[in-house]
This record gives C-alpha cells, sequence and structure tokens, in this order.
C-alpha cells in the first residue's frame, strides 16, 4: 500500500532527524528532550514491526524513565561545568564521521542480505504457548520458553541498584537519597501526584495482568508502577525511603528470590531448572509475574532516585 | 450506517490534525513561554479530543471506547500540569532578571 | 523495499549516528545519551530480524522481540549506574580542585594525586 510505505518512510525520516539533532544541538537540556521524543517515535517504528510489548516497555523506560533519569542528572550537574570542554577537531571529526559511515555500510548491507525465507523460532514457541495456556508469545517466551532470561535480568536490575547504592561514600551508607522534589511547593503538582496514582496504579496493576493474554507484562506495569512512586516523590509527598530499612531491602529481593526459588521447585518436581508441572504452568506464571511486579517497581524507582547522600543520622 | 460512520471519522480526524497544525504554527512563530505554552495546551488538547471521537467509532466494544477516553483524560491532565509548572518557571525566571 | 527493511536501514544509519555522538562528544553526559541511541539502533535492527521472522500466526518472531525486552531494561540499569558514577565522579573532582580556573573547570580528570583527598571514602 502507497500510504503505509509513505508513512513509513517519513517515520524513518522523522526518527533519523530527531536522533541527528540529538547528537548536534548544544545545551544538554535540548538533547535531552529530543532522545525523549525520539524514544516516542521509536515506539511507533516497533508498533509497525508488529512488536507491541516492545513498544511499550520502549516508550514506558526509553521515553519515561530515562528521561526523568537524564533530566536530573542534567539539572544536578549544571553547576559542575563553567564552560564546555573542548571539542575535538575538524579533522578527527571527519576520520570519526568516515568510521561511523563505514560501519553504517557495514550493518546496511547486512540488512539487505539477510536470509529470505527468513529462520524464525515461532512454530516451536508456539508450540510451547499452547502447552502453557498463555496468549501472548512474548510472554510465553519470557516466563516459559527462555524464562532463565527473564530470571537473570531481574538479578542484573538487583546487581546495578546495589552498584547505585555503593557509589555513595562510606558516611552516606544507611542514609537516603536526595529529596527529589525543588523547594517551594508547585500546587499543580502536588495536586497532580494526589490525582494520578490511583488511576496509574490500576492501569499498571491491569498491564501486569493483561500481559498472558494481550501485550502487556510485569515490566511495562512496573514501569508504570514505578512512575507513580516517582511523581509522588517529585511532588513532595513522601522522600526517598533510607537503603538500610530492611523491609525495602526484602521487597527489592522478594522477586528475583522467588522466581529462583520456583527454578530449584521445577528442578526437583520436573526434572528441569524452571520447568513447570504441565496442569499449573499458566498459575505458577502469573504468580511469578504477580510477585515480581513489587519488586520491579521498587528497583526501577530506587535506580532513578540515585545513591544515598544524606548521612544516616537524619 | 457505517459509511458514515467512517466519514465522521475522517472530518474529525482531519479536524483534529489541522488543530495539531495550528498548536505547532502558533510553538515556532509566538514570541515567548506564555503564549507559545497556550498554542499548545489549547490546540493541541482539542486537536487530541477531535482524533479520540474520530476513533471511537472504529473501535469494537465499549472497553476500548473507554480506554480510549481514559487516553485522553490523562493527556489532558497531564499537560495542563506541566504547562501550570512550566508557567510557574518562567515567571520565576522573568522575575529575576 | 518492504517496510521492515527501511526501518532496518534506519536502524543501521542510527547506530552510526550514535557511534559518531559516543565518540566525539566530549560530555560525558551526552555520551551517555548517544550510547543510549546507539542501543536502540541496535534493538531495531533485532526487530527487523524479527519481523521477517513472522510465522505461526505471528506478526513476528518473539525470541528476538523478548530478547530486546530484555536488552532495553538492562541497558536502562546500566544508564542509572553510568549516571550515578558520573555524578560521583563530578563531585569527588570538584572536592579535590575547587579554584580551577579555565574551561576544563569540573570536567573529570585523571587525578594524578590521588593520596591527597585524604580519607572518609
Amino acid at each position: 500500500m502507497i500510504v503505509a510505505g509513505a508513512f513509513d518512510l517519513a517515520l524513518a525520516v522523522t526518527v533519523l532527524a530527531v536522533a541527528t539533532w540529538c547528537v548536534s544541538v548544544r545545551a544538554t537540556f535540548a538533547a535531552v528532550v529530543a532522545f525523549v521524543a525520539f524514544g516516542l517515535l521509536v515506539a511507533v517504528v516497533w508498533v509497525r514491526l508488529a512488536a507491541v510489548d516492545v513498544a511499550l516497555t520502549e516508550v514506558a523506560i526509553q521515553g519515561g524513565i530515562v528521561g526523568v533519569l537524564l533530566l536530573g542528572a542534567t539539572a544536578s550537574l549544571r553547576r559542575y561545568k563553567a564552560a564546555v570542554a573542548e571539542r575535538s577537531g575538524a579533522t578527527q571529526r571527519l576520520a570519526v564521521a568516515v568510521f561511523c559511515a563505514v560501519v553504517f555500510l557495514a550493518l546496511a548491507t547486512a540488512v539487505l542480505t539477510l536470509p529470505d525465507p527468513a529462520p524464525t523460532l515461532a512454530p516451536p514457541v508456539a508450540a510451547s504457548l499452547l502447552a502453557f495456556g498463555l496468549g501472548n508469545p512474548v510472554t510465553g517466551v519470557l516466563l516459559g520458553y527462555r524464562a532463565i532470561d527473564t530470571l537473570l535480568e531481574t538479578v542484573v536490575l538487583l546487581l546495578a541498584l546495589i552498584g547505585v547504592w555503593s557509589i555513595s561514600p562510606d558516611r552516606s551508607w544507611g542514609g537516603r537519597p536526595l529529596p527529589m522534589h525543588s523547594a517551594g511547593r508547585a500546587d499543580a503538582l502536588v495536586y497532580f501526584a494526589r490525582l494520578l496514582p490511583p488511576v496509574g496504579i490500576v492501569i499498571g496493576v491491569y498491564i501486569v495482568w493483561v500481559g498472558a493474554d494481550a501485550p502487556g507484562g510485569k515490566f511495562q506495569g512496573g514501569t508504570i508502577l514505578a512512575a507513580m512512586w516517582m511523581l509522588v516523590m517529585m511532588a513532595g509527598l513522601r522522600n526517598p525511603p533510607s537503603v538500610a530499612r530492611s523491609g525495602l531491602r526484602l521487597l527489592l529481593v522478594a522477586g528475583p528470590a522467588f522466581f529462583f526459588i520456583v527454578g530449584l521447585a521445577g528442578l526437583a518436581i520436573s526434572g528441569g531448572f524452571l520447568a513447570y508441572p504441565a496442569p499449573y504452568a499458566k498459575p505458577i506464571i502469573l504468580l511469578i509475574e504477580l510477585v515480581l511486579t513489587p519488586s520491579v517497581a521498587v528497583t526501577l524507582g530506587l535506580l532513578v532516585a540515585g545513591p544515598p547522600v544524606r548521612d544516616a543520622r537524619q | 450506517m457505517s459509511f458514515a460512520l467512517d466519514v465522521l471519522s475522517v472530518v474529525a480526524i482531519s479536524a483534529g490534525a489541522f488543530f495539531f497544525l495550528a498548536g505547532t504554527v502558533g510553538l515556532l512563530r509566538f514570541p515567548d513561554t506564555f503564549t507559545r505554552l497556550h498554542a499548545l495546551t489549547k490546540a493541541d488538547n482539542l486537536g487530541l479530543g477531535l482524533v479520540v471521537l474520530g476513533l471511537l467509532p472504529q473501535v469494537d466494544g465499549a472497553l476500548g471506547a473507554l480506554k480510549l477516553i481514559v487516553v485522553w483524560l490523562l493527556i489532558l491532565s497531564s499537560g495542563a500540569t506541566v504547562a501550570q509548572l512550566i508557567a510557574r518557571r518562567a515567571r520565576l525566571i522573568a522575575r529575576s532578571r | 523495499m518492504s517496510a521492515a527493511t527501511l526501518y532496518g536501514l534506519s536502524a543501521a544509519a542510527l547506530v552510526g549516528i550514535g557511534l559518531f555522538g559516543l565518540i566525539t562528544h566530549p560530555d560525558p553526559l551526552r555520551k551517555i545519551l548517544a550510547f543510549n541511541l546507539l542501543g536502540g539502533g541496535v534493538f531495531l535492527l533485532f526487530g527487523v530480524i524479527a519481523r521477517r521472522g513472522a510465522a505461526a500466526g505471528f506478526g513476528g518472531d518473539p525470541v528476538p522481540q523478548a530478547i530486546v525486552i530484555t536488552g532495553i531494561i538492562v541497558g536502562f540499569s546500566a544508564t542509572a549506574l553510568a549516571v550515578a558514577l558520573l555524578q560521583r565522579l563530578f563531585e569527588e573532582n570538584n572536592r579535590t580542585a575547587p579554584q580551577a580556573e579555565g574551561s576544563m573547570q569540573g570536567a573529570p580528570t585523571v587525578s594524578s594525586h590521588d593520596g591527597d583527598r585524604g580519607g572518609g571514602d
């Protein structure tokens, strides 16, 4: 169809234009805003590539949470810079541009010479989906066919959080991260932070629940829950929690630990790590998703809140 | 009947696109932050409302229509809040000069 | 040229653009931004391969899509760690050289006198 082709072409050109602007603009704030716009446009590209789950994840994380993280970093790093450090010379940039053009040509050749009956893993996934009773193939892959990847991914999130916490100096260990709201109450933001979280929590839980049969899942829903928590923190209604609270640490570890225990139980009962016994596969998968969602949401929120900086005594 | 609904969809979505275009022209042409915020929030939210109105006949089931309306209300409220925050910040900057 | 191939070429161009920004921009925060652009391009490339693997009634091969979701999450955690490292680095370097003049003030430098910083870290 000509209209669809024209739309695809316009979308691809816009994505590349926004990316070029993000890389080349002088002010960092404008670059971060361009990156958020880039994330939203790439989400539309993902929908055109028939990958709606990926589009949901992209728009939630790259169009949302990474934007919050980088805007906060831009604001807090602004006071350290007197002037922009000198850029590299024109010949160096030309050499790098040539190198990047070579990389582009290599990848473009790879794209144009992809094998024509494309190899695919869709039939084995379809077979295992029938066994699990799920309707969403991506959830079937994430929590069934390749559940070990998801387990390791949740552990990686936890390790990144431990890394972020370890960056704080010794005297701040056990303290709270910097409060996320600026001085001076903005009444509009406070009102919004009281109005939106109930709706957002319902939407987040709905997206987790519907991920079994339609696009959705725990990462997308968990990101929405984390965003609601960050909204509350940014309005000043709550402060970030102290990293020494044992309840917080238990909540963070509960998700991956439960997933791991289910895997070991699978080893004992069904003869393979993370192998689900056949009649209970769908309830186990739903239970794993529900237990993992709070852990993922709290981990994502704490990753954005940053390392503890206040003294532990406060 | 469905033909009339399709015509309604096309008209409403085109009107919505026109309002988005008007809002973008306002963003580019207006001189300062407050007038640009005015163009963005008024024109874009109205454009979005018209687009949602045009999409409502195309959805099957009341649940899908309800989701579209919830999307519209969420964008309306978040756009209004962000406009208030930006305007407040712009006023503080203008005062401190 | 099908839609998937068009998006594949733009994904390759995104990798080139992100790589350029990563190498040439002197500001570390902009390098992190360009690294995320690079990651976005690589994920789109996976998405094109997934789209071409449409079979068994699905719109696309679900295994690369699931891997891309995992990649987006892991990329975000790497970005968060990088931003926290950057903030601590800037704090430390500004504590050692608060009166430094000129255009390099505040930019992270390789400190050749680590012992002067004293304890407490």
